[in-house]
C-alpha cells in the first residue's frame, strides 16, 4: 500500500468526561487509505471518531485538514469541510421517503417549490450507488429493514463530496452480500483518493479492507500495523494489554444454593439459548462486546422484554418464563437498568418517592400511606446506601449519577429481592460512588443474595465478580473462574477467531470451562 | 404537602382575592348574596369534573369526553325519573354509574390498545353525544321539582347542598392523590411510566381506574346540572372539557403529567367562575367575556412557565 499525502492530521487530542477517554492522540490520515481503528469497549474509538466528525470537541489538541486548521463546531460544519461520518445510531426519518431522507438538508427547489423530478433523479443515482437502485425513491423509509437503512445512511454520506469518510461499525447490521457491496464502494472511494476511517470489532474484515490498523487502548494508540494481515492473537493481546491478574480475586468458590437458574432462554437474535446459574453469595459477571446481547439477556430474564422460550427459576420457586417485571419482582428479582435516568427514576420526584417505588409500598396500610413511617423508611434506605442529598425531599434529577444509581439500588435492597440484575451499574459514576456500589453489591451477596452483573469494563468485572461469563452474538461462549486475564476474556468476546489464540504462552490464563 | 405546593395555592388565593376586590370596586352589586348564589350554583359541576380531570392529567392522560359523558348521564337520569318513574335514590347512582362505565370503556381502550387517551376520548366524545341524542330523542327532558331541592340555596348560607358535596369530592380526591398508594402510582406513571413498570408495578389498573373516576365525576356533575336547571339538556356540557382543562392548568398541574394538585384545580375553577361572574356584572358582552377568559388562561400558563424557568432545573 503506497502512502498518499496526508489529508487530515491530528495532534495531541485529549478528551475527558469524568475520566480521561482520549490521551494525547496523534493521527495522520492519508489519501487513499482505509484506516481501521480497533479496540475494546471504552478504548476511545467512538470518541475519536466523534471528534473528527464534529460531534464533540476535544479538550486539547489541534487538527488540520489539508493545509488549513480544522476545528468543526458541528456535524454540519465537518460535512461542509468534507469530513463525513456515518453514525452507528441511525439518524433517519421513517415517515419520509427514501429521497427525502437522502437529501433532507439540500432539497432541490425551483421558485420555492420542491423540484420532485430532480429529487427523484438524484435519489436514483445515490441509491444505485449502494446497490439499492431498484427501489423507488418515493418509497417510505419505514418499509426498509435495518440493513437497508444502514445502506441509505451510507448512500447519504457517499453522495457528498468528501475527503474523509468515517464508518462506525457499518457492517454490524448488514448481510454478507450487502457488506461485499459496501466494501466495493469503499475501495472505489479510496481509489479516488478519499481517506476512510473504519471502526470495527470484526477481525475477519481486516484482511479484506484495511490498509492500516491502529489499536486503541485506554485512550492511547498502542500499536499500528501496515496492511490487514495481522495475527488475531496479536491484535487481541494489544487490545487487552498483557494485564497480569491484579489483586482481590474473590474468595473461595461459592457453595451457596442456586438462587437464579436460567435455562434455554431465547429472544430474537440477541439472546440465543442462554443457560446460566447464579448461587447465593456470588456475583457473576457478564462480559461481551457492545451488541453481544448482555442488556437483552438481563431484560429477558426480568420479563421487561419477555423471552420467546426458556425458563427462569428463582430459589426454590417455580420454573417458568417471567412475562412482566411485576412477575419478576414478585419472584424476588430486581433490575438496575442500563439507562437509569430513563428506565429507573422519576427525575422530578423526591428521593423519598423514588426509593419506595415498588410493589407493595412498604409503609402503606390498606392502600393509605402512613406519612411518618414513609419518611423514616425512606430515611433508613438513604442511610443504608449512603445517598448524598440535601434531604429525602430533593428531586433525584438534581443528584449526581452515582447517587442516582444508589437510589435505584436502595429501592431493590428495601424491597428484599434475592437476585439483582445489574446492567452497567457504574457507568457515568464517579470513583467514590463506584466503590460504594461495589461494596453494597458484595454485602448483598454475603447476606445470601445473588448478582448477575453486565459490564463492558473488565476492571469492574475483576473487582467484584466471582466468575465471569462471556457473551458473543447472543450466546454464552465462555466461562472463567477467578484469576482470568483480560486477554482471555477479550479473546472469547471477539468470538472464535480469538478463542483459538487463548492459552498459548500465557500461564495466567485459566479458562474454567469453555461453553458448557 | 410540600412548601412549593402551599406557595402555589397561596398565589392562587391571592389572585382570586384581588379579582374579588377588583370587581367589588368596579361593580356596585358584585359583593352581594346574589353573586354568591350565582357562582355557587355553577361552581360544583365544574369543580368535580376538574377534580377528575386533574387525576387523569397527572397520570399522563387527558379526558376530552367529560362534557358528552355528563350529557349522557343527564339523559339517563332524566329518562329514569321522567319515563321510568324511578326515585332519586335509584336514579342518581345509575347516572353516576353511567359516567363510570363510559370512563371504564375509555380506560380499557386506552390501555388495551395502547392508543393515546387524547384520541380515544376524542372519539368517545362523539359516541356519548350520539347516545345522548338517541336516549333523549334529542329533546330536553323536564324533570321538574323532584330534583330541585339539591340546588336550592340553604337559608342563611346562600349556597345549595351541591357545594359541600363538591368540596367533599375535592378533598377526597386530593387525599387519594397525596395519601394513597394509588395516588402515588398515578403521579409516578405520569412522571415516567416505563420506569414504574420496571419497578415491578402493573400500571394498567391505575390507568384504567383514573378514567373510571373521571367518568363517575362527570356523572355526578350531570346530577348537579339537572338539579340546577330542573331538566336534562342533551346539549349540556358542550365545551366543559376545555373549561375543566383550563382550570386544572391554572391550578398548577402540568399538562405533561407527573405533578399537580386537586386543590389547585379547585382554586382554578374559583378564579374562572369569579372572572365570569364579574365580567357579567360589569355588563361585558359575550365576545369580550370570551376574549378575557382566554387571555386569563394564557396569562396563567405563561406565569407558570416563567416561574419554572426562573427556578431553573430545581423546579
Amino acid at each position: 500500500m503506497s502512502a498518499g499525502p496526508v489529508v487530515l492530521r491530528a495532534a495531541g487530542l485529549s478528551k475527558a468526561w469524568s475520566v480521561p477517554v482520549l490521551r494525547e492522540i496523534s493521527l495522520a490520515l492519508e489519501a487513499g487509505e482505509v484506516h481501521v481503528l480497533m479496540g475494546s469497549n471504552g478504548a476511545g474509538k467512538s470518541t475519536l471518531a466523534a471528534i473528527l466528525g464534529g460531534l464533540i470537541r476535544a479538550d486539547a489538541g489541534a487538527m488540520t485538514l489539508g493545509d488549513l486548521p480544522y476545528a468543526p463546531r458541528s456535524r454540519a460544519a465537518a460535512e461542509g469541510a468534507g469530513v463525513v461520518m456515518v453514525l452507528q445510531e441511525m439518524n433517519l426519518f421513517p415517515g419520509m421517503s427514501l429521497a427525502e431522507n437522502l437529501f433532507l438538508d439540500r432539497l432541490p427547489s425551483r421558485f420555492g417549490l420542491l423540484d420532485l423530478a430532480e429529487l427523484d433523479r438524484r435519489a436514483g443515482v445515490a441509491l444505485s450507488r449502494v446497490g439499492l437502485g431498484d427501489l423507488p425513491p418515493r418509497m417510505p423509509l419505514s418499509r426498509l429493514g435495518v440493513g437497508q437503512r444502514q445502506l441509505i445512511e451510507i448512500a447519504r454520506a457517499l453522495d457528498r463530496r468528501c475527503r474523509v469518510l468515517m464508518l462506525d461499525e457499518p457492517t454490524a447490521a448488514l448481510s454478507a452480500r450487502e457488506s461485499d457491496l459496501l466494501f466495493d464502494h469503499v475501495r472505489r472511494l479510496v481509489g479516488e483518493g478519499v481517506a476512510v476511517v473504519y471502526v470495527t470489532h470484526r477481525l475477519d474484515e481486516l484482511p479484506r479492507i484495511a490498509s492500516r490498523v491502529s489499536v486503541l487502548r485506554d485512550g492511547r494508540f498502542v500499536a499500528e500495523h501496515r496492511g490487514g494481515n495481522i495475527a488475531p492473537e496479536r491484535l487481541i493481546e494489544e487490545m487487552s494489554g498483557r494485564a497480569s491478574p491484579q489483586g482481590s480475586a474473590a474468595a473461595a468458590a461459592p457453595t451457596g444454593d442456586i438462587v437464579l437458574a436460567v435455562t434455554g432462554l431465547e429472544r430474537g437474535s440477541r439472546v440465543r439459548g442462554v443457560s446460566l446459574e447464579v448461587r447465593a453469595g456470588e456475583v457473576v459477571g457478564l462480559a461481551g462486546l457492545v451488541g453481544a446481547g448482555r442488556t437483552e439477556l438481563l431484560r429477558a430474564i426480568f420479563g421487561a422484554d419477555p423471552a420467546a422460550a426458556g425458563s427462569v427459576r428463582v430459589g426454590d420457586g417455580r420454573a417458568g418464563l417471567l412475562r412482566s417485571p411485576r412477575q419478576a419482582v414478585a419472584a424476588g428479582i430486581g433490575l438496575l437498568p442500563e439507562d437509569r435516568r430513563h428506565d429507573g427514576l422519576l427525575l422530578g420526584l423526591p428521593v423519598r418517592v423514588n426509593v419506595l417505588l415498588g410493589a407493595p409500598h412498604p409503609s402503606a396500610r390498606g392502600g393509605w400511606i402512613d406519612r411518618p413511617r414513609e419518611r423514616s423508611a425512606a430515611e433508613a434506605i438513604r442511610v443504608r446506601v449512603e445517598i448524598d442529598c440535601t434531604s429525602i425531599e430533593q428531586p433525584v434529577g438534581e443528584l449526581s449519577g452515582g447517587n442516582q444509581q444508589k437510589v435505584v439500588l436502595g429501592r431493590w435492597l428495601a424491597a428484599g429481592c434475592r437476585v439483582l440484575l445489574c446492567d452497567e451499574p457504574t457507568r457515568g459514576v464517579d470513583a467514590a460512588a463506584k466503590g460504594t456500589i461495589h461494596r453494597l453489591l458484595r454485602e448483598f451477596v454475603d447476606r445470601g443474595g445473588g448478582v448477575l452483573l453486565a459490564s463492558g469494563e473488565l476492571a469492574e468485572l475483576r473487582a467484584v465478580c466471582d466468575r465471569v461469563l462471556v457473551m458473543s452474538e447472543g450466546r454464552i461462549v465462555a466461562e472463567f473462574q477467578s484469576g482470568w486475564s483480560d486477554a482471555a476474556v477479550t479473546a472469547a468476546a471477539f468470538g472464535s477467531a480469538g478463542r483459538d489464540a487463548v492459552g498459548a504462552g500465557d500461564d495466567t490464563e485459566q479458562p474454567g470451562s469453555t461453553r458448557r | 404537602m410540600n412548601r412549593t405546593r402551599l406557595g402555589e395555592w397561596g398565589v392562587l388565593v391571592l389572585v382570586w382575592l384581588s379579582l374579588v376586590a377588583l370587581f367589588g370596586m368596579l361593580a356596585e352589586r358584585f359583593l352581594s348574596m346574589a353573586t354568591l348564589t350565582t357562582v355557587a350554583g355553577r361552581l360544583p359541576g365544574l369543580a368535580v369534573v376538574a377534580a377528575g380531570m386533574t387525576l387523569v392529567i397527572i397520570a399522563g392522560g387527558i379526558d376530552l369526553s367529560v362534557g358528552s359523558v355528563m350529557a349522557l348521564a343527564g339523559a339517563v337520569l332524566g329518562v329514569a325519573i321522567v319515563q321510568g318513574g324511578w326515585p332519586l335514590t335509584a336514579a342518581i347512582p345509575v347516572a353516576i354509574l353511567t359516567g363510570a362505565s363510559a370512563g371504564l370503556a375509555t380506560g380499557l381502550l386506552t390501555v388495551g390498545l395502547r392508543i393515546p387517551s387524547f384520541l380515544v376520548t376524542l372519539g368517545s366524545l362523539e359516541i356519548c353525544r350520539g347516545l345522548t341524542y338517541a336516549i333523549s330523542g334529542s329533546q330536553t327532558l323536564f324533570i321538574g321539582k323532584v330534583i330541585r331541592p339539591l340546588a336550592q340555596p340553604i337559608p342563611l348560607l346562600g349556597i345549595p347542598p351541591t357545594v359541600p358535596v363538591a368540596l367533599i369530592v375535592v378533598i377526597a380526591a386530593q387525599a387519594i392523590l397525596s395519601r394513597t398508594v394509588f395516588g402515588r402510582h398515578l403521579v409516578a406513571i405520569g412522571a415516567n411510566e416505563p420506569a414504574v413498570r420496571l419497578a415491578g408495578i402493573d400500571t394498567a389498573p391505575p390507568r384504567v381506574a383514573v378514567f373510571v373516576l373521571s367518568g363517575a365525576l362527570a356523572g355526578l356533575a350531570a346530577v348537579f346540572a339537572s338539579a340546577r336547571l330542573g331538566s336534562a339538556d342533551p346539549n349540556a356540557g358542550a365545551g366543559l372539557e376545555l373549561a375543566a382543562i383550563a382550570a386544572v392548568v391554572i391550578g398548577g398541574t402540568s399538562l405533561s403529567g407527573g405533578t399537580g394538585s386537586v386543590v389547585g384545580s379547585l382554586l382554578g375553577v374559583l378564579v374562572m367562575a369569579t372572572l365570569e361572574a364579574g365580567l357579567a356584572q360589569l355588563g361585558a358582552s359575550e365576545p369580550l367575556k370570551r376574549i378575557v377568559t382566554g387571555a386569563a388562561i394564557i396569562a396563567a400558563v405563561a406565569a407558570d412557565a416563567l416561574r419554572r424557568r426562573w427556578e431553573g432545573p430545581r423546579g
